[in-house]
Parts: structure tokens; C-alpha cells; sequence
């Protein structure tokens, strides 16, 4: 790959998705205050002392908005892992095998899909006691269903080309072709897939700790402090907008560069330019 | 030739009236089923067992849940959707006024976003990969990524405080006229718009791009015919379908973002009861409302393929 | 130069290419090219893919498709040269004085509208003539070009009528608004032979009785041979040789026409068939599920070192047998038989040494090499997986096996991707001789590819089984094909084998209906050939 090549959004992209990576593992050394000391007034505008000024109940919003980012992208990430590799397995697994397995896999996924993510969110947290744990399943688990659609068709497609019956008739077991034919040639359209899947987390993380049913305070997360801060914008304090302009940064710059890597899949598929 | 088509039709309305069963047997699932005893981790955990027992009374846990899901159901095949275990009002009734505030709200941003939608995607189209296209695309994939409630609170923070053109609370009741309602909704029905219309736009001009590469589009150009003939008689009925099918994935995209759309506006509709009652854990309130979400947004991908095989000439005119 | 129809001269066409990973930059397709067409003649544009011949084509209409412009030249049109006239004046000219048929009349019909609305479209668009007179001179063509029921023809829609049929309803769609001249683009190409002569003569016959001038662009020169009165041979987007239609083929001066011209002459001498066939199909019915027989009652046998061709139109079922000897679709009923024993009907049920003994080469060599996978991984597989050969071994039998497909060790760490379409088929056939099987089934393996280059598959194959001693099955539509490669042929249609023996039996007469009508529908490179095809039919059947 030649670096000269990668296009200027891509860079910008990498560049803010890398930046943000390094605050969410660095929060503790980098944060100025603790995350849930009060250090001042309630919704102290931004001075010297405090880059962006204080929350609802006085504490250091930038030191919030960092350990936020831990949070946010913590968690938003491990649902990404969770969906993406129970999702693609059972696609994988449904495209070679088909059958019963696959019927029964995918009507169950087009059932879980006529509800609307957000709403069995809602559903099924209005029973489940309210921690990390419950949110990273709820979140990994619906949104495998779309993890699952894509790998399934992405499989599907490559099942049925000569190459791999080629590989049949050769007598080739089920490992080797899953992961020596299918897989090599599936993997760039779901790498491509899973920077689209992780912002859909943060987005999905962010409603729901702004309806107030993700993480709990006082852990900070970038949805929640947009709940905490929200009563102050009508007095014209624009603190829980911080929040809410970081979650639309990291979406915007981590969307670049699945964009880019999506655009050099779909001309990959031309071939190197041979003839 | 009508009998093919009413019959698909049916087939299709069958399947989705077998879906939304099959919903509501996921719904009554996710809130009884899963791990836990859903009447201790409605009271929490400090609650004695005396209370617990009594709520389970009270909710019919004792029976097997099988016996409770189709009493659920037979209540609602009749119109009863139980009462509210946080204030014992009837859900029927409840949700009956606040579904129509909702509607309301849906239905201004879509009159708005839907022609803005294709009006942009075709300016997209027309000057494809020039200035205009590329604004509107660069446009579009930042706002795919932006939340509801970054757009929302900022037109509240601009257009509310700042300006003053419009309440940043809206508030509705039932005397109110059109146009005031019209007024009181007009921050959150912007927000839905802008929250829907890239994506829908996108999708547009996908779907137009699609049909202008056609070598049936090539054919009409080697005719002759005008830029406007070729887009009015050869793209169009070839475009409805997709582009129908696009306008109704967003709806029901729609139908989801008023959820947290209500909730910045403090708007009474049926996304800010469901979030209020899954905060109080009020079990048959979410489930009322996880069914009347599913079957709006089921209804609506109905329509889109009805739609699709209304205006398939291969279906229209079998061999 | 006056009275000429078009005149195109010192023609230059460009392109903008976006390969991945690089900046969009031009290349030039078309350099240097001209020509005149008097009123009333036909000029044949033949060359492989990326000759460049539609593009000229398309350009005597002032069209580029996607990113491609004409850049340097002049094209007259009736005088006027269509560069300088804008778009309006292309507007006007398209249509009118020139139309086009394109080669997939089946995509270039608007599904959403009733053909007769789209034959007369242009017709009124440019005021020609009126609806009513529009519609009337649309039926007369249609009867013209033999269309069933011409009066009603118009009222179906694209999806309800064949493809032979719809290329006839483009050829009238061009016809309708009396224009100079036709643009037609491998308007033959898509169909099945035996409905291609049927199609070709309905041109020839509407161009001499209208009177219209046309452009006529193919791949294969015995169908322009058929049509043309002057023919233009491009290559790599400039013109090799230009002359008239009986000089080009009969007294060709370049080289490059002079292959084109002898493209599939290979003399191959059959072979006695021996006593004990090496594969032998008995009474073999399939399916797919449904009621419908794919296969009936198929009986061939295939001798040891030799070809066995089967051939037939699409849906005969030809492919369908390979995937019974496979393994792929077990058969409802019927025994194969493999070096005396019963081969398994299914592939799971088959030992490795069965698998390893029936290799197969597919049709679109693309498709059939993991586009992950280094020339080295692809043939090496086979050796490791039934020889067990590894490292070094493995590496010295991959780099004999391109010697023997003549490419030679240097490709070993080439990708799919970096060889030409014949280097691909090469491939393939290394990857299926390096199992050492005594059955190659060669499913269309030449159909995808250029004649010149589908030559050298076709020879390099004759040559490894004087060496290897493999036997073929080799599945094919195209008769050309058989003749050269075959020691016994199976016709098949519809499902059963309607002809089967040595080849020469085969070929020569009394033929039973079907095999007659397939044989006397492939073009050959004779002027005048298909009047005579023709001629021959309208006999055979008035004596019917």
C-alpha cells in the first residue's frame, strides 16, 4: 500500500479515531480531575482553570468528557467484538452448512429484525438489572443480527462460485474451505462492515444512556452527560452539547475511514488490471 | 393477470400478520423468560419477600407462561392492553391519544423530508460527481453519524434560546388548533427530518443511479429524446418502486427516532410513555408499546412491497 | 467523397480509467481510424475484445459510454460533421438518420413499457411520422423480420417474448423511423446458433430491401463475412486491414487477418475407440428436485486418451451431465462406470482416489481460481492434497506443469488477477493435470475467450493428452469447437442424446433432423454461405 495514495478524509479520519483511542486508554493520566469530584460551581463557563467549564453538579467537564470517552468507546467497542464474531460465525456457519440450520438461523434473525433495535432494547432492559454486562449482551446480541445478514451473503455468494466447488471435488473438507476459500475472500467487505457496526454502538450506547437506561452516573458516559447537562440549554449553557459534538466527532471520523476502506474493496473487485 | 398480483398481495399481508405474531411471542418472551425473576428486579433488590410474592400475585406469575401469553394476546385481539402497574390507567386509552400525537409528529417531518429527499437525490443524480453531488454526499456522511439529540439540542440551543422563533418544550394538548400544534412541533419535526433526510436521500440517489445506468436509459439517449423524456417516460416507472421502498425504510428509521426525539422535546407521544415506563419497569406498558412500535414498522415494509410488486411489469403481465 | 454517408476520418477516442489505488488517468482506445460508407452498403467492424469496434461504433452516433470521449477527428454524416453540431444536434441525428441495435436486446428494451409504444417512440419523437403511421409501419417491419402474429406482436411487453425475438423487435425498433444508417453491435451474439442464422438473415434481408446503410460489429468474422460488404479489422483500437468482404477472407494481407481468417482449422485425426471404455454413462435420468427431467435416459461412453465432445444448445442438459459424473447432482437412475468399477453416484460417498482420477476445467476461468490465492497455492493444492508433495518437490512439479501449459515458473507468485483470460484457462489446466487424472471434463472452457486465444487453449489441450494420455469429456454449443478437438460426439437436446458415435459418423449424413438443423447454422467463413443455409432449409422443408 502506498501511503502517498491514501486519500486527505481518510487521513483526518485515522487521525481523529487514533486520538480518541489514545484518550479512552490513557483517561487517568491525561484528565486533569477526577472524574466525579466536585470541584467548583454548578455549569462554570470555560476558563484557564477548566478548558470547558463544570457540569450540573460542578465537576470538571473535561475530565468527564475524557473518562467518558473510556467508557463510550469501552463498551461500545467490546459490543462491536461480541456482535461481529457471533454474528459472522453464525453466518459463515449457516452459508456452507445451509439446511435446517440455516432456515431456522435466518427466520430467527428476520424476526429479531422486524423489531426495531431500539425499541427490544428497550423491551428487554426494562426487565434485565441495570449493569455493564447486561448492556454490552443486549447491545452485542441485536445487533448480530445484522453482522449475521451480511456474513451469510457474503458467504453465500462465494459458496456458489467455481472456485469453491472446485475445491469440493477435490475433496476438500468444511475447514478448509471456510477458512482458506471463503473467509480470505469475505474478510475485506466485513472489515469494511465493522467500522460502520461500531459507530451504530456508540450511537445506540449514547441514546440509551441519554434515556437513561445504559450507563448509570456517576460513571460518565457521553449520552449520559448529555442527560445530566441537558436542563441547562435552556438557560443557554451549552454543556451538554460537548458531549454530544464528541459522539458526532468520533462517529464522523471512524465513518471516514470505513469509507475509504470500503472504496479501495469495491475496486478491488475489478481485479490488479491484468489482461 | 389481477389474480397473480392479488394474490401475492395477500400472501405478502399473511406473512406479515404471521411476523407480528411471532413478534409478540418475542416481546412476551424478552420480558418474561429472560434470566431473573421479573417481579424482584421490578421492586429491586432491597424489596422484602412479601412483596415480591404479592407482585407476582398481582402479575400472574404463578401460572405458566404459556397460559400468561395468550391471555396477553386475547387481550389485545380484543382491545385490551391491561392497565399500568405504576398507576393502574388503562394502556389502551393511554396509548390511543399519545399514538396520534406521534403520528402527528412522524407525519410533518415526512411531508417535509420525503420530497426534499428525492429533490436533493435527483439534483445529486443530475450533476453526479461534480460540485453539487459531492457536497451533498459529504453532507450526507456526516450527518448519518451525527445523534438525534447533538442536532436536536442544538437547534433548541440556535433556534429557541438564541432566537426565539419557536418553544424549546413541546408542549400539545387538545384544544389546540393546526397550526399552533404545527408550531409546537416544529423544532422536533426538524430534527427528524434532518435526521432522516441524508440517509434517505442516499438512498435515492442510489436507487436513480441504478436505473439511469440501464442500457434501456442508453437506448432512449441513442433515440434522441430529451434529458426530460428519457427521466420522465424510461427512468420513472422503473424508479418508483425502489424509490417507494427507500421512502418507507426511512419512515420506519423515523418511527425509531422519535423515540429519543420526544424525549429531548418533552413531547407527550408514544416514545417518551415507553421510555418513562421502561425507567418505572411497568412490564405491560413496554409491551404494548414494543408491539405497536414492531407493527407500524412491520405495516410499513408491507407497503413497500406491495408497492414493488404493484409496479413489477413482470408481475403485471405474466407470460 | 460526396455522395458518401459517413465518412470518419483519422478518428482518435479516449478514456478515463480510475485504477484502484492509482489516480484516474487517460488512455487512448481509439487512434488513428477511418472510413466511408456509401448509402445503402454495410461495413464489418470484427476484432477481439478491446478492438475498440463498438466504441467506433457508437461513435458515428457522437455517444462514449461511461467516461469515454471522442477526442481528435472528424465524423461527416450526411455531410454535416456531427462534432460540431452540440448536443441539440446530436439529439436530432440520433434516431433519425442513425439508430443503433445493441448486442442484449433483452436489457436494452424498457421492462415498464409495451413493445410498440417503444418501436414507434423515436419515430414520432422526431415527427417522422404519426402515431397511426408509425404503428402501421411497425407492423409491416414486423412481419418483415418474421415476428409471430405482427399485428399483436407490439402489445406484449419485453419479459413475455424469446431473445431471438426481441433482437428482431430492436432490428425493427431501428428500421421504424427510416433512418441512413444502423449501428449494429454483436446484435447476434447472445442467441444460440440455431436461432442466430434465423436472426442474421432477417437483418440482411430488412438492410437490402430498405435500402439502409449499416455498421455491422462482431467478434466473429464468418457471421460479417455473411452480411458485409466492406470489412475493417481492428485491433488494440486501431485498424489492422481494410478492404472488401471477399478480399479480407479470401485474399487477407496481414497476419493478424490471416489468423482470424483460419481461426479453428485445427486437422485433429480421431481415434479408434477401444474395446473396454474408460467412463461409461448407462441410462442416466436427473433432476433437480423437480418433475422436470434435466437428463433422460443419457447413454455415452468415453475410451481412454480420447475426446468425447457433447454438444448442444443451451438447456440441452449438457452441463447437467457433467454435474452427474462429478458427483454434484446424483442421478435419479442409471450407473457410471470408471475403469471397470461402479463409480459412487454421490460426491461424499467417493474415495479420494475417485476424486483424484475426474478433474474438471470450467468455463469462466475468473471464477474458478481463488482470487486469494498465488499460482503457487492454486496448483500446488492438488499436489500436496493427493500426493502429499511438499516444499521443494512441490514447488519443482508446480514449475514443470507451467512448462507444460508453455508460461513458464516465473508466474508462480502471480495472482489471478495479474494474468491475461488464456494465462487463467492455462492455470486451470495445470491445477487439473497436476492431479494426474485419467477424466478432464472441460465444461466451455474456449466460450469465454478471444478465437485466437481460445486456438492456443484448444491446441495446448491436444497436445497434453498426446502427453498426459487423459481422456476428455468436453462439453461445448459450439460445433467449430468439436470438429477440431473431438474422436466421438454426443448431440443432445432437450435433455437426450439425439446423435452419438465417432465423429466422422457423426458429421456425415443421413442426419436425423435436430443435428442437421444445429450443423447447417454454424456460420462459415464462405461469402454467400447463408443464402445457401438458407436456401437449404426453405428445401428441406417444402420437401417435408
Amino acid at each position: 500500500m502506498n501511503l502517498a495514495r491514501v486519500p486527505i478524509s481518510a487521513w483526518v479520519g485515522i487521525l481523529f479515531t487514533g486520538a480518541f483511542a489514545i484518550v479512552a486508554l490513557f483517561a487517568p493520566l491525561i484528565a486533569p480531575y477526577p472524574m466525579t469530584l466536585i470541584v467548583g460551581d454548578l455549569w462554570e463557563p470555560m476558563s484557564a482553570e477548566h478548558l470547558l467549564g463544570t457540569d450540573n453538579l460542578g465537576r470538571d467537564l473535561l475530565s468527564r468528557m475524557i473518562y467518558g470517552a473510556r467508557t463510550t468507546i469501552f463498551i461500545a467497542a467490546l459490543a462491536t467484538a461480541l456482535s461481529f464474531s457471533m454474528g459472522s460465525i453464525l453466518g459463515f456457519t449457516a452459508a456452507v452448512v445451509g439446511g435446517w440450520l440455516d432456515q431456522g438461523l435466518s427466520r430467527f434473525v428476520d424476526m429479531l429484525m422486524a423489531i426495531p433495535t431500539l425499541i427490544f432494547g428497550l423491551v428487554v432492559l426494562s426487565v434485565l438489572p441495570t449493569n455493564l454486562l447486561t448492556l454490552i449482551l443486549v447491545m452485542g446480541i441485536l445487533d448480530s443480527t445484522r453482522v449475521y445478514r451480511l456474513a451469510r451473503a457474503v458467504a453465500v455468494d462465494i459458496n456458489v462460485m467455481d472456485f469453491v466447488e472446485a475445491a469440493k471435488l477435490r475433496g476438500e473438507g468444511r475447514g478448509w474451505i471456510i477458512f482458506r476459500e471463503i473467509l480470505p475472500n469475505a474478510l475485506t467487505p466485513l472489515v469494511a462492515e465493522l467500522g460502520l457496526r461500531f459507530i451504530f454502538q456508540v450511537l445506540f450506547l449514547s441514546a440509551l444512556s441519554f434515556l437513561g437506561l445504559g450507563v448509570q452516573p456517576p460513571e460518565a458516559d457521553w449520552g449520559g452527560m448529555v442527560k445530566e447537562n441537558k436542563e441547562g440549554i435552556v438557560f443557554g449553557i451549552p454543556a451538554a452539547l460537548i458531549p454530544a459534538a464528541a459522539i458526532a466527532a468520533l462517529a464522523i471520523s471512524v465513518n471516514l475511514v470505513a469509507d475509504w476502506v470500503l472504496n479501495r474493496t469495491t475496486s478491488l473487485k475489478g481485479g490488479r488490471g491484468g489482461e | 393477470m389481477g389474480g397473480a398480483i392479488a394474490r401475492l398481495i395477500a400472501q405478502r399481508i399473511a406473512l406479515g400478520v404471521l411476523l407480528l405474531f411471532a413478534v409478540s411471542v418475542l416481546i412476551f418472551a424478552g420480558t418474561q423468560i429472560l434470566p431473573g425473576d421479573v417481579a424482584q428486579s421490578i421492586l429491586g433488590q432491597s424489596a422484602t419477600p412479601e412483596a415480591v410474592a404479592n407482585l407476582r400475585e398481582e402479575l400472574g406469575l404463578n401460572r405458566p407462561a404459556v397460559v400468561r401469553y395468550f391471555d396477553w394476546l386475547g387481550g389485545i385481539l380484543t382491545g385490551d392492553l391491561g392497565r399500568s402497574l405504576s398507576n393502574n390507567r388503562d394502556i389502551a386509552t393511554a396509548i390511543g391519544q399519545r399514538l396520534g400525537n406521534t403520528l402527528f409528529l412522524a407525519g410533518v417531518a415526512a411531508a417535509v423530508s420525503v420530497p426534499l429527499a428525492i429533490i436533493l437525490g435527483l439534483i445529486a443524480v443530475r450533476y453526479r460527481n461534480r460540485w453539487p453531488d459531492k457536497m451533498i454526499s459529504a453532507v450526507t456522511l456526516a450527518s448519518i453519524s451525527l445523534p438525534e439529540f447533538f442536532i436536536g439540542y442544538l437547534l433548541i440551543y440556535l433556534i429557541a434560546v438564541q432566537l426565539g422563533w419557536f418553544p424549546s418544550v413541546s408542549t400539545v394538548y387538545d384544544s389546540m388548533g393546526f397550526w399552533e400544534r404545527l408550531s409546537a412541533v416544529a423544532l422536533p419535526a426538524a430534527t427528524l427530518t434532518l435526521v432522516v433526510l441524508a440517509h434517505m436521500m442516499r438512498m435515492t440517489r442510489a436507487a436513480i443511479l441504478n436505473v439511469m445506468q440501464s442500457a434501456y436509459i442508453e437506448t432512449a439517449e441513442l433515440k434522441g429524446l430529451s434529458q426530460f423524456d428519457i427521466i420522465r417516460r424510461h427512468a420513472f416507472p422503473n424508479a418508483v418502486a425502489p424509490i417507494v421502498n427507500v421512502v418507507m425504510l426511512n419512515l420506519a428509521y423515523l418511527v425509531v427516532g422519535v423515540v429519543v426525539v420526544e424525549v429531548i422535546f418533552v413531547y407527550p407521544g408514544m416514545g417518551q410513555y415507553l421510555v418513562d415506563h421502561v425507567s418505572k419497569r411497568d412490564v405491560p406498558v413496554v409491551q404494548a408499546c414494543g408491539l405497536v412500535f414492531a407493527a407500524v414498522y412491520i405495516s410499513l415494509n408491507i407497503v413497500a412491497d406491495v408497492v414493488a410488486i404493484v409496479s413489477n411489469p413482470r408481475l403485471r403481465h405474466p407470460k | 467523397m460526396a455522395n458518401s454517408l459517413l465518412d470518419i476520418r483519422d478518428l482518435r477516442i479516449e478514456a478515463t480509467v480510475y485504477p484502484p489505488g492509482e489516480p484516474p488517468h487517460d488512455i487512448v482506445i481509439v487512434e488513428g481510424v477511418s472510413l466511408t460508407l456509401e448509402k445503402g452498403k454495410v461495413l464489418g467492424l470484427i476484432g477481439e475484445s478491446g478492438a475498440g469496434k463498438s466504441t467506433i461504433g457508437l461513435s458515428a452516433m457522437g455517444y462514449g459510454r461511461g467516461g469515454v470521449r471522442i477526442t481528435g477527428g472528424e465524423i461527416f454524416l450526411n455531410g454535416r460533421d456531427i462534432r460540431k453540431g452540440g448536443v441539440a444536434g446530436l439529439r436530432k441525428l440520433r434516431g433519425r438518420e442513425v439508430c443503433y441495435v445493441a448486442q442484449s436486446a433483452a436489457a436494452a428494451f424498457n421492462p415498464a413499457h409495451r413493445l410498440i409504444d417503444q418501436v414507434v417512440e423515436a419515430a414520432i419523437e422526431h415527427g417522422t411520422a404519426n402515431r397511426a403511421e408509425a404503428r402501421k409501419r411497425a407492423v409491416a417491419l414486423f412481419a418483415k423480420l418474421g415476428l409471430p402474429d405482427p399485428a399483436n406482436f407490439g402489445n406484449r411487453y419485453p419479459h413475455q417474448v424469446s431473445g431471438g425475438q426481441l433482437q428482431r423487435a430492436m432490428t425493427a425498433m431501428a428500421l421504424c423511423s427510416k433512418p441512413d444508417l444502423i449501428v449494429f453491435d454483436e446484435p447476434t451474439t447472445a442467441l444460440d446458433v440455431t436461432t442466430q442464422i434465423d436472426v442474421l438473415a432477417a437483418i440482411k434481408e430488412a438492410i437490402r430491401d430498405t435500402g439502409v446503410a449499416a455498421l455491422y460489429i462482431t467478434h466473429d468474422l464468418a457471421v460479417v463475412a455473411q452480411v458485409s460488404d466492406h470489412i475493417m479489422v481492428l485491433r488494440h483500437g486501431r485498424q489492422v486491414e481494410y478492404g472488401s468482404a471477399d478480399q479480407i477472407i479470401n485474399a487477407p494481407r496481414q497476419d493478424y487477418t490471416r489468423a482470424l481468417v483460419s481461426v479453428r482449422s485445427i486437422a485433429h485425426e480421431e481415434k479408434a475407440p477401444s474395446s473396454t471404455p474408460l467412463l461409461s454413462v448407462r441410462g442416466v435420468t436427473a433432476s433437480y428436485g423437480g418433475a422436470l427431467q434435466v437428463l433422460k435416459n443419457v447413454s455415452v461412453d468415453i475410451h481412454k486418451g480420447q475426446t468425447l465432445a457433447v454438444v448442444g444448445e443451451s438447456g440441452s442438459g449438457k452441463s447437467t451431465l457433467a454435474r452427474v459424473i462429478t458427483g454434484l447432482l446424483p442421478p435419479s437412475e442409471g450407473t457410471i462406470t470408471f475403469d471397470g468399477r461402479p463409480l459412487p453416484r454421490r460426491l461424499a460417498e467417493r474415495s479420494k482416489d475417485d476424486l483424484r482420477q475426474l478433474q474438471m476445467i470450467y468455463q469462466m476461468a475468473d471464477v474458478a481460481m481463488n482470487p486469494r490465492q498465488t499460482v503457487r497455492t492454486i496448483i500446488g493444492r492438488p499436489l500436496e492434497f493427493y500426493f502429499g508433495l511438499r516444499g521443494e518437490g512441490r514447488d519443482r512439479r508446480i514449475a514443470e506443469l507451467l512448462d507444460e501449459i508453455e508460461m513458464g515458473k516465473g508466474f508462480i507468485d502471480r495472482y489471478p488477477a495479474e494474468l491475461s483470460g488464456g494465462q487463467k484457462q492455462r492455470v486451470c489446466i495445470a491445477r487439473a493435470l497436476a492431479a494426474k487424472p485419467k477424466l478432464i471434463i472441460c465444461d466451455e472452457v474456449t466460450s469465454a475467450l478471444d478465437p485466437l486465444v481460445a486456438d492456443g487453449i484448444l491446441k495446448l489441450l491436444l497436445n497434453l493428452q498426446a502427453i498426459e494420455g487423459a481422456a476428455y469429456l468436453f462439453i461445448t454449443h459450439d460445433l467449430a469447437t468439436v470438429r477440431a478437438i473431438a474422436d466421438s460426439i454426443a448431440v443432445m437436446y432437450r435433455g437426450e442424446v439425439v446423435r452419438y458415435g465417432p465423429k466422422s459418423q457423426v458429421l456425415s449424413p443421413p442426419f436425423d433432423a435436430y443435428t442437421d438443423l444445429l450443423l447447417s447454422s454454424v456460420p462459415e467463413m464462405e461469402i454467400g454461405w447463408l443464402e445457401k443455409a438458407i436456401a437449404g432449409r426453405r428445401m428441406a422443408s417444402a420437401g417435408n
